[in-house]
């Protein structure tokens, strides 16, 4: 069972206790963005098999959104962080690139 | 390809059996081929098998980096349905369906479709609406369904509690044409009628590059040298983002993992398919005996072939509420495969950014049963350019919102 600890209340969730929101770090285009961008932001995902970032909820802890890097491919929990950041922190990507050499997800690597 | 038949076996039987050939041949590679497939489980090489039966292309390769019919295509729980509540969907299932029906003589292999029935299991008053409104969208579109109260549904079925307190049988949505297939044969007697006409099946050979010039697919990379191709056919399941990645461009897929686990083997005891979405199971009995359990996807994405364990605790204490029988066998086998699910629950058939290139992917978690109609609609579209069948599957239905809705339709399991 994946087990994630919450930044924010510090506590190990276990996947039941979690609610699980997709791809982290999507930019948001809504009016006045073209088609194109539109799309990617509704539909498109880079679904990688590998190292991915995601955004998860503490749904029967504090409540609060976190984002958790993780590995599809081995279920490997690399860290989890704020939500309240564009990028990875390096502590995370750090994390990543010492198991993952040579590690990218969209504009990060 | 020597046929198979009641002589075969007699005239073998009186020479122990020497004289079988192989079933399909394992070729080199060549350096080009007309069109090549990546992905030889049922979707592909029905794929390969209609753009040669259909269209007289035979100049085709189909690469797999496992071995034929290892990923989803065995990992299924093998019901054939079509009682889809929107046109596209339905077109397409139910062509599928009609094709499972001649496949065995068609191939000249028995892919022991066994029309037994699905019944899909009313359990709160709005699935009772809603397969009420897919029995009436389902004569429509000339698919033959009908809802069947309680008493009905005892009666096709004696092994279940109608009764349960917590999830009483309300009635249910009957396809009586729907049934089961033995996956396997399916991709096996694909392969042998595809490598019958000449196509090269290519196992152990893992696509690692998509190789490009000015916009069009001139290849592919493998662990076995690049092999060239006028089209590409990327019909992968669960890896379509890796393969989508290699090729440039993004999809609207996810990848999860998807389970399913069987019993030890009991007497006969249920003779139809039995989905139940409430409780988001669903049971047949295999002809050795042994039940067969779908179960839930995970919620987050992975590509680990086993699932979380808490979902298989849900769907069997469901389950053997309304099958009070099941609740003490013992089950034997558990796994998973990686399904591909898109935003609306349909697939995608389509062209992509790269003219050459077309995909087939997005079955989610119901692919086994569309095999040979996905195979028919996508060997015109790769033949012709467009196909009736898959017209309303392209990817551009994201972007310009017609979505075909089935996560609505189809409740969950499907």
């Amino acid at each position: 069972m994946l087990t994630l600890n919450c930044p924010y209340c510090g506590q190990d969730k276990d996947e039941t206790e979690l609610g699980y929101g997709g791809q982290a770090h999507l930019k948001r285009f809504g009016p006045g963005s073209n088609d194109q961008d539109f799309e990617d932001y509704l539909f498109n995902r880079v679904n990688p098999k590998g190292v991915h970032f995601e955004r998860w909820r503490c749904a029967s802890g504090c409540g609060k959104w976190f984002h958790a890097a993780r590995c599809t491919a081995s279920m490997e929990v690399f860290g989890t962080y704020s939500a309240q950041t564009f990028e990875p922190p390096k502590h995370i990507t750090d994390a990543i690139t010492k198991k993952r050499p040579g590690w990218a997800w969209g504009a990060f690597s | 390809m020597k046929r198979y038949s009641a002589f075969a076996i007699a005239r073998e039987a009186f020479r122990q059996h020497k004289g079988w050939d192989r079933a399909w041949a394992s070729p080199e590679p060549k350096k080009d081929y007309e069109v090549v497939i990546i992905g030889a489980g049922g979707h592909g090489l029905a794929t390969a098998y209609y753009l040669g039966k259909n269209f007289g292309i035979t100049n085709v390769a189909i690469i797999e980096k496992g071995w034929l019919g290892g990923g989803n295509t065995g990992r299924n729980t093998t019901i054939i349905r079509s009682n889809y509540l929107q046109d596209p969907s339905a077109a397409i299932y139910e062509k599928a369906r009609s094709l499972y029906e001649t496949l065995s003589q068609d191939l000249n292999y028995n892919i022991m479709f066994s029309p037994r029935g699905v019944l899909m299991l009313a359990q709160t008053e709005h699935e009772v609406r809603g397969y009420k409104r897919t029995a009436q969208a389902n004569s429509l579109q000339g698919v033959t369904t009908e809802f069947i109260g309680p008493q009905q549904v005892k009666k096709i079925c004696p092994i279940m509690n109608i009764d349960g307190p917590r999830y009483p049988v309300l009635g249910g949505l009957w396809q009586a044409r729907g049934g089961t297939a033995r996956h396997d044969a399916v991709a096996w007697g694909y392969a042998r009628a595809c490598s019958d006409m000449g196509m090269h099946i290519l196992q152990k050979t893992e696509v690692t590059g998509v190789t490009q010039d000015g916009g069009t697919v001139t290849g592919v990379d493998t662990t076995r040298g690049h092999i060239g191709c006028k089209k590409l056919g990327i019909v992968v399941a669960g890896h379509s983002g890796v393969v989508a990645d290699m090729a440039g461009f993004r999809l609207p897929i996810e990848s999860v993992p998807l389970q399913a686990l069987v019993s030890e083997p009991i007497k006969p005891c249920m003779d139809i398919v039995v989905m139940a979405n409430t409780v988001h199971g669903y049971m047949s009995q295999s002809d050795k005996g042994e039940m067969v359990i779908g179960g839930g996807t995970d919620s987050f994405n992975g590509y680990h072939q086993r699932g979380s364990f808490h979902h298989l605790e849900e769907t069997v204490r469901a389950l053997i509420e309304t099958f009070p029988m099941i609740a003490r066998l013992k089950m034997l086998r558990h796994w998973g495969g990686i399904v591909d699910v898109t935003g609306d629950r349909s697939p995608i058939l389509s062209k992509t950014p790269l003219g050459n290139c077309f995909i087939n992917s997005g079955w989610g978690t119901g692919g086994f049963k569309a095999i040979p109609g996905s195979g028919w609609g996508f060997a015109e579209l790769m033949a012709k350019g467009h196909s009736p069948l898959t017209a309303e599957f392209g990817l551009d239905r994201f972007r310009e919102g017609r979505f075909i809705d089935e996560s609505v339709a189809a409740g969950v399991a499907h």
